[in-house]
């Protein structure tokens, strides 16, 4: 059994290390992607990691969304590619259109980072379907643009379809609207997510290791879809 | 414009020149000019003045700080010592480990949160010059009083400056100091460290040598920012007005620096480089001037190719420009086209400004006009040496003549209870959270112990386990009681706080922060400090590996306390097996190594309660702190103990709560005989660690304590069910035996005191 997963590194990616050892650590191979490199390698699914790619000057994830590599990856996503963007990458999924709505400045203004309880909400997608419905879960968090906002409609709608996959318990961290951490778009392959579970994927070094599950459920849908043979 | 060039300057000898409000002296003046044979021109001038500046030359400490190089102890695990970038340590597998503490305190009042993220922005360029991946940073902050108007503008704007800076670098910080003092007001002490980890083939040094071969200075382009800030910020005090050289103070570009390590680390492993200087204080002038004269001596410069923010810059302002983000490279000139192609990868820009040559002369073109041509190690190696008067201050006497005996202290348990919560909620004892939450502390994945644990500590080697610990430690209210001890005291801690955790210290940093040099006082407070610690690092075998000085932090005729900041380095065989700060499992022996002495000067209890500040700190046995050390990491390569924790500021009372608070595990302790509850609680004697240690393990942890001869001394349990015994729905800490009663804490009211406190001041 091999499965690969890209990593994608742009100018300012900060967590593509910790992401690609996550890959590691859950039995898969990860594949280094170059911003610039438009071409994906024939990998399974991709990450997006965390950072501050090209700065966050402009608006985060504004100008990562215009590099070589993320046209392959918007094509490959509306073709069913499994996308996971953990933090930049999520902003980045947004600043794409993959995903709706946007993450604005924190509504207490700092930087946080801390260990924050999330409740896995729906365990239906290609990142997800490892851990129980409304299993609840510690992972880092860190972020200073975390604040998910969308109009209404697109919540209520979020929420109609269960696309909201983590909420945040104990306390929202960043002002997010209804407490979202994380949703998925309607396919369940691509799915952003503002906490980090890279993060929680040793007991040396995590809180927990309770992130790891991302990364074999990945392993288990393609698996289940038979694009990752046993 | 008319440029000054090197003719000028003979056919115009006695032009009058603008050296003071450069900072130089007059008698400094004259010898550049000696040099020189000549008067210099504007342009040597600036690169003198900056180089001169006390902030580059070390001029005032430089006789002192030789002690730190005679008195080296021996050690094979020395790589590179003093003098380069950063002192780089061999800890074992082919891994070498580089670190190094600076200050950057002057800007960071002015404008805290450029200063501070600046600050950090330094260091990690002088420990990727040296090869190395920075891979953890911490930061020693110092404020005034807590209450201060102004202590919340600097505070505020500086945690800013260093987390904006090092989240955005993607560098885990874990860990540090805040500390409040009134004498801290109008000088705030921002002290950054950085650690690096590379393979013993990767170390590069900072010199020109290869004759023909080019030097390129890449990276962000030169601005108008910083100039002088070295000379004319840094190397003055501040009018009673405040702050007003904000131009001087450089503006930070983080994703610069994060493409500039990477693209750095990129060109070092291909082999493109020979030698490689990072761009700080003094800028262009710093960076060629040092490289030629570590190298082969000569090297010609044409100034007009260097890439510019503002086209109108002078050469003088290029030449004294603190702009970031900016690294020189010497290469060899096959090499030149590849070094271009990795920066062009990074979206870096480069340009080869420079030769290496054997004139024995740094020469500059502007336009094809020579406008300096000077030895090189005249302006960076052979500047001024002063061996400033020193005298104990005439208040010195009296200050330790008043010593805190006479303090009303508590006298029941009632009151005992009160000065616990009280001393918990105090600024420079309650939680740090506020602060530390700010920044990334996980990225990397190879954190292991962050705030509020005795040392950082991360996984250098994922395969084998190999790590580091790093603290740093100052109290400098002893340090002002008895600047000597006060230094030794730092060490002590510091190293201390390395071996809880499980790590055998190494080696040493440090980063002296004192008032103005021309003050004899202050000279003589310098003088004791190095001197202290100089011979504590021989005593203990730990080598000094590099600092830095900061003088003149200083408004008007009030110099800060003497803050002697001290960096240890300890390496551990598998970081599996660290020591954390929190006890686990109910029945776990709570004991406290050491001995308890009725030792309250320079506490945090006389100044926290008291606003007191006298007498002689404690005392300190330098064998004794090592036997400890010894203990410790015995005592956790064989798994005797499942936490510990250093006992310092805040006393046993302070170790206590906040191993409690980090577990969420009651425990019920007791005051053992013979001592005063308040002296057992709040003392602050050195050489002293609470450890936890399962029941399994008693016999053999006595039996090793004994046979070193170290007071052990059992003071409790870790008990959950005390809480449902006492019917408290909470998790509590009790002390027995406090004046025949007990005092009973719940842990939540501790943590809520605890981490209430800075919120509600910065918040």
């Amino acid at each position: 059994m091999s499965f690969r997963v890209g990593v994608v590194t742009f100018p300012g990616s900060l967590d593509d290390r910790d992401a690609a050892r996550a890959v590691t650590i859950a039995g898969g191979t990860a594949v280094s992607l170059w911003h610039a490199d438009a071409n994906l390698h024939s990998v399974d699914a991709i990450v997006l990691p965390g950072g501050f790619s090209y700065g966050d000057y402009l608006r985060c994830g504004a100008i990562a969304r215009f590099a070589p590599v993320m046209e392959k990856i918007v094509d490959a996503a509306n073709g069913g590619l499994p996308v996971l963007g953990i933090c930049n990458g999520f902003q980045i999924l947004c600043e794409s259109h993959l995903l709706p709505g946007a993450l604005t400045r924190n509504d207490h203004l700092h930087f946080i980072c801390r260990d924050q309880k999330l409740k896995i909400e729906n365990n239906n997608t290609a990142w997800t379907v490892d851990y129980e419905l409304g299993q609840e879960i510690v992972v880092p968090l860190k972020n200073g643009e975390g604040g998910y906002v969308a109009d209404d409609y697109t919540l209520d709608q979020l929420e109609g379809e269960g696309l909201v996959i983590a909420r945040y318990l104990d306390g929202n961290p960043n002002g997010s609207r209804r407490d979202i951490a994380g949703i998925s778009n309607q396919a369940g392959n691509v799915v952003g997510l503002m906490p980090h579970p890279e993060h929680a994927v040793e007991a040396l070094t995590g809180p927990t290791t309770d992130g790891l599950g991302f990364f074999t459920s990945v392993l288990t849908s393609l698996v289940k879809n038979g694009q990752v043979a046993v | 414009m008319s440029v000054d060039k090197v003719q000028d300057a003979l056919t115009n000898p006695n032009q009058e020149q603008p050296f003071a409000e450069l900072g130089l002296k007059q008698d400094e003046y004259e010898s550049i000019r000696e040099i020189l044979g000549r008067r210099p021109t504007s342009s040597e001038l600036a690169m003198y003045s900056v180089m001169w500046s006390e902030h580059c030359s070390y001029k005032s400490s430089k006789v002192h700080l030789r002690q730190f190089g005679e008195k080296a102890p021996h050690s094979d695990a020395l790589l590179v010592g003093i003098g380069e970038n950063a002192g780089v340590v061999d800890i074992g597998d082919g891994w070498a480990v580089t670190f190094k503490v600076e200050s950057h305190n002057h800007p960071s009042y002015v404008e805290p949160y450029q200063g501070a993220a600046t600050g950090v922005g330094g260091i990690v360029r002088d420990i990727i010059s040296m090869g190395a991946r920075p891979v953890a940073i911490m930061d020693p902050l110092r404020f005034g009083d807590p209450t201060h108007p102004d202590t919340r503008r600097v505070l505020t704007g500086i945690v800013s400056g260093v987390g904006g800076y090092g989240n955005c670098l993607g560098l885990p910080n874990i860990g540090g100091e805040i500390v409040f003092d009134a004498s801290y007001q109008g000088n705030p002490l921002v002290n950054a460290l950085c650690v690096g980890t590379m393979r013993h083939a990767d170390i590069h040094l900072a010199k020109a040598t290869g004759i023909g071969n080019s030097v390129i200075l890449y990276g962000a382009r030169t601005g108008g920012d910083g100039i002088g800030g070295v000379s004319v910020l840094a190397s003055e005090t501040f009018d009673a007005d405040g702050p007003a050289k904000r131009p001087s103070v450089q503006v930070g570009d983080p994703f610069m620096e994060k493409l500039l390590i990477e693209c750095t680390l990129e060109v070092l492993h291909a082999g493109l480089v020979e030698g490689i200087q990072d761009l700080g204080g003094a800028g262009i002038s710093c960076a060629t001037s040092e490289l030629a004269s570590n190298g082969e001596g000569g090297m010609h410069v044409w100034l007009d190719r260097v890439l510019l923010r503002d086209s109108t810059l002078s050469p003088e302002e290029i030449l004294m420009s603190e702009s970031q983000e900016r690294m020189c490279a010497v290469v060899e000139p096959k090499q030149v086209d590849a070094f271009l192609a990795v920066c062009k990868k990074w979206d870096i820009e480069a340009v080869v400004i420079g030769e290496v040559n054997d004139s024995g002369r740094l020469t500059v073109d502007w336009h094809g006009e020579q406008i300096v041509d000077v030895p090189p190690r005249s302006v960076a190696h052979d500047g001024p040496v002063y061996n400033r008067p020193l005298a104990r201050p005439d208040w010195q006497d009296a200050r330790q003549a008043n010593v805190p005996d006479d303090l009303p202290r508590p006298k029941s348990a009632n009151e005992i209870r009160e000065t616990f919560m009280t001393m918990i909620a105090t600024p420079n004892l309650a939680a740090k959270t506020w602060v530390t939450s700010q920044y990334d502390r996980y990225v990397m994945g190879n954190t292991v112990l962050a705030q509020p644990e005795d040392s950082g500590m991360i996984r250098v080697d994922e395969e084998s386990g190999l790590g580091v610990a790093v603290s740093t430690d100052c109290n400098a209210r002893f340090a002002a009681l008895d600047p000597y001890r006060g230094a030794q005291l730092a060490y002590a801690e510091s190293y201390r706080n390395v071996a809880v955790t499980g790590a055998v210290p190494l080696a040493v940093t440090n980063c002296l922060n004192f008032g103005s040099p021309e003050d004899p006082s202050v000279m003589w407070q310098f003088e004791q400090a190095v001197t202290g610690l100089a011979d504590a690092c021989l005593q203990m075998n730990t080598p000094v590996t590099g600092g830095n000085v900061s003088f003149y932090n200083q408004t008007g005729d009030v110099a800060i306390h003497p803050t002697p900041v001290v960096g240890v380095l300890g390496v551990i065989d598998d970081v599996d097996r660290r020591t954390p700060m929190a006890w686990a499992e109910d029945g776990e022996l709570i004991y406290v190594l050491g001995e308890t002495k009725d030792e309250l000067a320079g506490s945090e209890w006389a100044h926290a309660i008291h606003n007191h500040l006298g007498g002689l700190p404690p005392g300190l046995d330098l064998n004794k702190e090592k036997t400890l050390a010894e203990i410790l990491v015995a005592g956790s390569r064989d798994g005797m103990f499942s936490a510990a924790h250093d006992v310092s500021d805040g006393g046993i009372a302070q170790s206590l709560a906040e191993m409690a608070m980090k577990s969420n595990i009651g425990a019920r302790t007791w005051i053992p005989d013979g001592i005063d509850p308040f002296v057992f609680l709040w003392s602050e004697s050195a050489t002293r660690a609470i450890v936890v240690v399962a029941r399994s393990e008693e016999m053999r942890f006595t039996a090793m304590c004994e046979a070193r001869e170290f007071a052990a001394t059992r003071i409790g349990v870790v008990d959950s069910q005390l809480a449902n015994e006492i019917g408290s729905p909470d998790q509590v800490l009790q002390i027995d035996g406090v004046y025949a009663q007990s005092v009973v804490l719940p842990i939540g009211e501790l943590r809520e005191a605890s981490e209430a406190t800075l919120p509600a001041l910065f918040g």
